[in-house]
């Protein structure tokens, strides 16, 4: 038992997302991990059991695992997303599970904008069709390091090699174009749990690993930027005690690489410059942080620092910018429009901004860029450039998802209206 | 350069420190909701680890049903003493005596669903503009779809379609007067993964969490402690039963399941073997299927 727990402690954490169509079978899927690796519970399935009889359906439907809203359970569709979490002795799994439709684009991109890999299903009746490039699309553009093409239904097309290669011939082909790292495909049945956590005895012509194996041992830890070290400051911790009386510390999660006791420091935008005198981690010291880390810093002179302000190593600074170009998916009914302005979220610095261009859209369904737009509406994605009010210390989101994405607000409403990616 | 392993409590510690830090710097008057269960105790833990060498920047705050455990208030107490921190504590009997609530009735009677109306009127006299929560989205089908940061309109309602995208690891705070906020830091832990966390970090926990012998009875499957607050059924006998109490509610809403573990090891090794939701035994979640996302709306925890 004392190794059961000291391998649970040792597990480490896999973000994933799940996309698919309508009745592509991504909640049976869902439910099959779930149910094969012993995450449901009894008392969660005999209610799932008891709503599915009650409304009169001849299974057990797994997708009211998943449907937690009334409005969701009654209109059978996924409004939000959804997390479900389950756990092997290898790792801790995060399911951000996402609506398909074109019109829940908003909630893709947020369930994406967090994971380490996502799972596309396609079905092998119909192959490659406009919503699976949607979901690539998609994946590419947030960054997403890992996708897992999911080739469902084998069953239906008598678990055919034929049909499963020129599914992903067809797939890897539109895939060039996309710029994704690491492409995995796998034919699967997630109604019969074939190459899903067990391995299929339909399919020998498939050497490949099953769904969960690969889950399980998708290499992580490379996928942060260990490089470019940045620290957004998110407050200052000053404890007004006397035992503490000269404490300054500076509180924050670290965005990008590992600083270390002695690092040279710059802060930005000031450009003061120290060294790091001190690392606390929870009220110990360590001499080494890394970057997922939230920590303390303690510099070796006392510097004006407040939230919103980066440090970063001398060595590697970011650049300081009040001009933007940035990739924007938009998230409201009320249109972006040119020369508007908004409240803008970037790290842990907020500043005004206004959209000085909108460069072209993207047709999501053609990937073509349609140039002369004057706005862009809910579910868009599309090319901006932004005017800041002051510098950002900004990266590009190819290099750095934590620094190199922000998020634009309604000044009026205070909703989060747009998600961008700096080019 | 050595490859790191980044450990999954290690993880989720940090995120959770980011967003109890976020919480300090983005709100005027924030509040951590305490229910003296291991989840709030978790948070409570992970605040004080956010502002350490400070003290923790907010008040705790207990809705009292006054059908709780005693072992639950001795532990509130002594822990707000200890730590030095501000304890605002909210009595639905109060509610009910100025008339804004109204008692229940029958052998069901809970004043689980007055809490909030005693919650609202609690963060409308301090003028909370942010009540931390310990709720996690494992925990139930409504609140796996939860946000960190979850708005609340000026009646202290959630609009679940119509949430806010939240995006990355930014957070938007922003609102209108008279609106607040519920940030749930925990929000991607598991039940497991806080046992294993109170385990590691040898967090104090009540007494009631592990197993006693206690008069108790039996009700829709779960047994319940024996109290002056719940009425029986004619059919319904005390009897002595060693139990512990899987998750913390008020007496009338909270069953306790049969268990021998006295450690945390035994805990964890009970949950790992589990075959039923922790929330099992809550009879406040088993009015209807929509039983959490109706009272979530209205404003509860």
């Amino acid at each position: 038992m004392i190794t059961e727990n000291h391998n649970y402690l040792d597990m480490d954490l896999l973000r994933f997302t799940t996309a698919g169509s309508v009745d592509d079978g991504k909640s049976t899927l869902i439910g099959r991990l779930l149910y094969d690796s012993k995450s449901i519970f009894e008392d969660q399935y005999e209610a799932v059991r008891e709503s599915s009889e009650k409304r009169g359906e001849e299974y057990v439907n797994l997708a009211l695992l998943t449907d937690g809203l009334r409005a969701e359970r009654e209109q059978g569709i996924t409004i939000d997303v959804a997390y479900r979490y389950f756990a092997t002795p290898k790792r801790k799994f995060i399911i951000a599970d996402t609506p398909g439709h074109i019109q829940y684009t908003r909630n893709m991109v947020t369930g994406a904008s967090t994971a380490n890999a996502t799972i596309i299903l396609v079905d092998s009746r119909k192959g490659i069709i406009e919503q699976t490039m949607r979901h690539a699309y998609i994946a590419s553009l947030l960054r997403i390091p890992h996708l897992i093409v999911c080739v469902n239904k084998m069953d239906l097309v008598s678990f055919s090699e034929a049909v499963f290669d020129d599914i992903r011939k067809k797939f890897e082909a539109l895939a060039v174009s996309l710029n994704i790292r690491d492409v995995n495909f796998i034919p699967i049945s997630a109604l019969l749990g074939d190459n899903i956590v067990e391995r299929s005895t339909h399919m020998d012509w498939y050497n490949g690993p099953t769904l969960l194996y690969l889950l399980e041992n998708l290499h992580i830890t490379n996928d942060e930027n260990l490089a470019d070290a940045r620290f957004p400051v998110q407050l200052v911790i000053r404890p007004m005690r006397n035992e503490y009386h000269d404490y300054r510390g500076y509180a924050g999660r670290i965005s990008g690489g590992i600083f270390s006791v002695g690092d040279a420091i710059t802060v930005l935008p000031s450009g003061l410059t120290s060294r790091i005198k001190a690392i606390e981690k929870g009220g110990a010291e360590v001499e080494t942080a890394y970057a997922g880390e939230s920590i303390t810093l303690l510099t070796e002179n006392d510097l004006d620092i407040s939230r919103g302000d980066m440090i970063v190593k001398s060595a590697t600074p970011s650049r300081l910018s009040q001009e933007l170009d940035v990739m924007v998916c938009w998230l409201s009914e009320t249109p972006l429009k040119l020369n508007g302005k908004y409240s803008i979220r970037h790290t842990t610095r907020e500043v005004r901004g206004i959209v000085k261009e909108i460069s072209h859209r993207i047709n999501i369904n053609t990937l073509e860029k349609e140039n002369e737009v004057e706005g862009l509406g809910l579910n868009d994605i599309g090319k901006i450039s932004i005017r800041t009010t002051s510098p950002l210390a900004a990266d590009s989101y190819l290099r750095n998802r934590n620094t190199g994405s922000l998020i634009l607000i309604d000044e009026s409403t205070h909703v989060t209206v747009g998600a961008g990616m700096i080019l | 350069m050595k490859a790191h392993s980044f450990k999954h409590l290690d993880e989720l510690e940090s995120e959770s420190i980011y967003v109890l830090r976020e919480v300090a710097a983005q709100f005027e008057r924030p509040a951590l909701l305490f229910s003296g269960g291991k989840d709030s105790i978790v948070c409570f833990h992970l605040a004080r680890k956010a502002f350490f060498p400070a003290r923790v920047p907010f008040p705790l705050v207990h809705i009292d049903t006054g059908h709780n455990f005693r072992e639950t208030l001795d532990f509130r107490d002594d822990l707000a003493k200890k730590y030095g921190v501000q304890l605002v504590v909210g009595h639905v009997q109060e509610s009910i005596d100025s008339g804004t609530a109204i008692e229940e009735k029958g052998v069901h009677a809970s004043r689980n669903a007055l809490q909030t109306i005693t919650l609202l009127e609690t963060i409308e006299k301090h003028r909370f503009d942010c009540c931390i929560g310990g709720a996690r989205r494992d925990e139930e089908k409504a609140r796996a779809k939860e946000r960190f940061f979850s708005h609340r309109d000026e009646f202290g309602q959630w609009d679940p379609k119509n949430q806010r995208p939240e995006l990355w690891n930014l957070f938007n705070g922003k609102k209108n007067v008279g609106e607040h906020f519920r940030v749930f830091p925990i929000s991607n832990w598991t039940e497991m993964d806080v046992w294993q966390y109170i385990l590691k970090e040898k967090i104090e926990i009540p007494s009631l969490y592990f197993s006693h012998t206690r008069q108790c009875f039996l009700r829709s499957g779960a047994w319940y402690a024996f109290n002056p607050f719940m009425t029986l059924k004619p059919t319904e006998k005390p009897v002595e039963k060693v139990v512990r109490f899987r998750t913390i509610g008020d007496m009338t809403c909270t069953g306790a399941v049969e268990s021998g573990a006295k450690s945390l090891e035994e805990i964890i090794q009970e949950v790992a073997a589990t075959r039923v939701t922790e929330r099992g035994t809550r009879m406040d979640d088993k009015r209807s299927e929509a039983a959490m996302e109706d009272r979530k709306k209205a404003g509860y925890f």
